[in-house]
């Protein structure tokens, strides 16, 4: 991350020369064939490189195929078949199962609240995280406790936190509707997880919480890579705090933003232990995602093909939105960076 | 020069790689080793879910009576929380490393596990077991074979709070809905929540359906929905109507759309035992679920109190058929004769006999039923010897698909999103997709 913001500063700042420097051999030479002015290599030697790469990558590679590639192409040929679990698989269906999660209501359910996660999580996260990255860029008393008080939830892992929520918001006897009984405001009688129309923004709520950090991490990081003559030029140019973080700040950040947007909106797709520990689904599957669904129809109801279309479905989603954003949306952060990535090098 | 980083990428990955899968090889490889390998030395694996004392160490103790019986053997027991266990098994069928004795709940499941050919046939092995226990074996017999022995087999009832129930002025419990509507009234005129139920897992919302279906149809078309996977007789829709009239007098507990079953104090079997509502239907294995989750390891104590599900004004079901399952020890195909054996004194007169006075369960071993020491269970085991037929829940009877379909139907009709015809047509379709 703090690579791809030093280099929009690099590009954008005059003083930076961007003329890539001849390569030099050590470093460099590690790339293929091709790569520097310095010609073709004897072929001997090539080999060797060649051997050296297949040598480090297999072990990833092997195990890349193992857990991804083959569990990828397993779930594609189980959601043709109608299978329970256990046993061959003899039920051919063909697209049957597409079919039925398609036309399924829980299924379209769930598609919704995951595009309602994904939306509400960046329309929430991206001011409130900005403005406190941006508040916590200031040098001040408590800087690294605040810093570390925001970051913690993030730390935490999911089950726990999703634990702790759920104790909190227990109608009743949770300490969030005691707190509200305290001040005269009652909470929904069925508690915020139980009550079909709040469920839904309570998880959301929850996920803000957590994610929260994650976002102030990154944009912190950005910020600091923002370089101080910047500022400082600004200052003298005349510009207040404000006009500093908007003029200068926040579009520096830029590619920090949408990088984390794109890590937000995938983990937003693909959401499903926060929202299985605070209400499985449930109440009346207000909750579900994509993900609890295909949980559901396969480990609790043993309807296999079913939960390998859906996963299927899942994956051709995340795929798509993946790709379109980063075809449009990234593309422009991408690009730059070789010749960035190949200064870093020769340096 | 992009590619420099991917490979600079790939090669981290490749060492973690390297190093997780050093770090694996050195603990995988002493496992297999004692697996009857030798002829003497044998492990046999046990999973149960009595994971909360007493019933936790009373079965440790069995296990070390069992070897110290039989020098050699090895009984590894894994004690689960019940759902962490289904959930786990289902797992290890389909990655063929199931235990070698495991909890079988028969019905559908049992049907499926035998037709894959997961579940060893116990019919010849265990034959004076099964002798012994009679017609209790019946739901866990495929095509006239035996593949499990059940241990405990009891009933779904109402627990009750006796000193909540008295506080709020009740002296009996309600026999008729009538007396339990004006039960429920009077417990809400006292302050207190009348009835817990877990809709968050959804099955115990489903007992009730269960029940009402069961009070409402003849056997003859239950047995008829069992095995032909029919709903169309009207009396399933009028199970729905009974459960939306008792769902509309509100006698549930704040939040019960999203209360889980049995796990921690806030659920609706913690509820009831830590004295917060006066009532849940639950299962028989209610007071040992409740000891694990008080404090004192008591539960209600002496304040426990049981009575059947009441029956329906103009119902065609037996007014005293008791829903209910039980739980079998099955044994894997491919396990050590062993864990036959081991499964075998399980079912003994002693085993049986401590399981009785431990309270874990409803013996199926009749000389031991006499050491249900516990009064509320020893009413139900009087409701269960008592009634005409035990209907196996029906979740398990269906098979999960089918059952899985019904229980989230009806948890909808609890949080009023869906009619009485809808579990109906909701059953119905998923029935004939399995056909």
């Amino acid at each position: 991350m703090p690579d791809r913001t030093a280099e929009v500063a690099d590009r954008d700042a005059p003083s930076a020369s961007s003329t890539p420097s001849v390569p030099s051999a050590g470093r460099t030479s590690v790339r293929p064939a091709g790569g520097g002015p310095g010609g073709r290599r004897r072929t001997g030697s090539q080999w060797r490189k060649r051997l050296e790469i297949l040598f480090f990558t297999a072990p990833a590679l092997i195990l890349f195929t193992l857990f991804v590639v083959w569990p990828i192409i397993k779930a594609v040929q189980f959601s043709f078949y109608r299978w329970k679990g256990f046993g061959p698989l003899v039920d051919f269906v063909g697209l049957k199962n597409y079919v039925s999660v398609l036309q399924n209501d829980v299924f379209i359910g769930a598609l919704e609240h995951n595009l309602i996660v994904v939306v509400m999580s960046i329309v929430l996260q991206l001011p409130l995280g900005l403005a406190i990255a941006l508040l916590l860029n200031r040098r001040m008393r408590g800087q690294g406790t605040l810093r570390t008080i925001i970051f913690v939830p993030y730390v935490l892992a999911e089950v726990i936190a999703g634990v702790v929520w759920f104790q909190l918001l227990q109608p009743q006897y949770g300490v969030i509707d005691t707190l509200l009984g305290a001040v005269g405001l009652h909470g929904p009688e069925q508690g915020f997880l139980g009550t079909p129309k709040y469920a839904l923004m309570t998880v959301i709520v929850v996920l803000t919480w957590k994610y929260l950090g994650l976002a102030v991490l990154l944009f912190l990081a950005g910020l600091q890579s923002v370089p101080d003559e910047l500022y400082e030029a600004a200052q003298i140019d005349g510009a207040g705090w404000w006009e500093t973080q908007r003029r200068i700040a926040i579009p520096l950040l830029g590619p920090t933003i949408r990088t984390w947007a794109f890590l937000s909106m995938i983990g937003s797709l693909q959401l499903f232990d926060m929202v299985w520990i605070l209400t499985g689904g449930g109440p009346a599957n207000a909750t579900t995602t994509m993900a609890t669904f295909l949980v559901t129809e396969g480990t609790k109801r043993h309807n296999f093909g079913i939960a390998s279309a859906a996963s299927v479905i899942l994956f051709v989603v995340a795929l798509v939105l993946a790709l379109t954003y980063q075809r449009f949306v990234l593309r422009r952060d991408l690009q730059p960076s070789r010749t960035h990535k190949a200064k870093k090098v020769t340096r | 020069m992009k590619r420099t980083a991917v490979l600079r990428t790939l090669a981290v990955g490749a060492s973690i790689a390297l190093l997780a899968s050093a770090c694996s090889s050195g603990s995988g490889g002493s496992d297999d080793s004692s697996d009857g390998a030798s002829g003497d030395a044998v492990t046999v694996t046990w999973w149960h879910n009595s994971n909360t004392a007493p019933g936790k160490d009373y079965y440790e103790q069995v296990a070390k009576d069992f070897e110290a019986d039989n020098p050699g053997v090895k009984i590894e027991i894994s004690a689960m929380q019940h759902e962490d266990m289904v959930t786990k098994l289902d797992a290890a069928f389909q990655g063929g490393d199931a235990p070698d004795i495991y909890m079988e709940r028969g019905g559908g499941e049992l049907a499926d596990h035998v037709e894959a050919g997961l579940t060893k046939d116990l019919s010849e092995s265990s034959k004076e077991t099964i002798d012994k226990l009679g017609g209790s074996v019946a739901g866990w017999q495929v095509d006239g074979k035996t593949y499990g022995l059940p241990f405990s087999l009891g009933v779904v009832g109402f627990w009750y709070n006796k000193a909540l129930f008295a506080q709020a002025g009740i002296t009996e419990p309600p026999a008729t809905w009538d007396d339990f509507n004006a039960d429920v009234e009077k417990l809400k005129a006292a302050g207190i929540e009348p009835v817990s139920v877990g809709a968050g897992d959804k099955w115990p919302a489903a007992h009730y359906w269960y029940y009402f279906a069961m009070r409402e149809c003849s056997q003859d078309v239950l047995a008829d929905a069992v095995k032909s996977l029919d709903f169309s007789d009207p009396c399933f829709v009028k199970a729905g109507e009974d459960l939306e009239a008792l769902i509309k007098t509100e006698p549930f507990n704040a939040g019960f759309l999203a209360t889980p079953a049995q796990e921690g104090p806030t659920s609706a079997s913690g509820l009831l035992a830590t004295r917060k509502v006066a009532m849940e239907m639950q299962g028989h294995w209610e007071p040992g679920v409740m000891q694990g989750l008080t404090e004192d390891k008591k539960g209600l104590g002496e304040d426990t109190g049981w009575f059947p599900f009441p029956p329906v004004d103009g119902g065609k079901g037996a007014p005293t058929a008791a829903l209910g399952g039980g739980d079998a020890w099955a044994v894997s195909e491919d396990a050590p004769d062993a864990a036959v054996d081991f499964v075998n004194y399980l079912l003994s007169d002693e085993v049986q006999k401590g399981f009785a006075e431990n309270s874990m369960g409803l013996p199926t071993n009749a000389s031991a039923s006499q050491y249900v020491a516990d009064p509320a269970l020893a009413e139900l085991l009087k409701v269960r010897d008592a009634a005409p037929y035990v209907q196996l829940y029906f979740d398990t009877a269906f098979g999960q698909s089918v059952g899985g379909a019904m229980n989230d139907e009806i948890a909808l009709l609890f949080a009023g999103q869906a009619s009485p015809q809808d579990i109906v047509d909701a059953t119905q379709d998923a029935a004939d997709a399995e056909k």
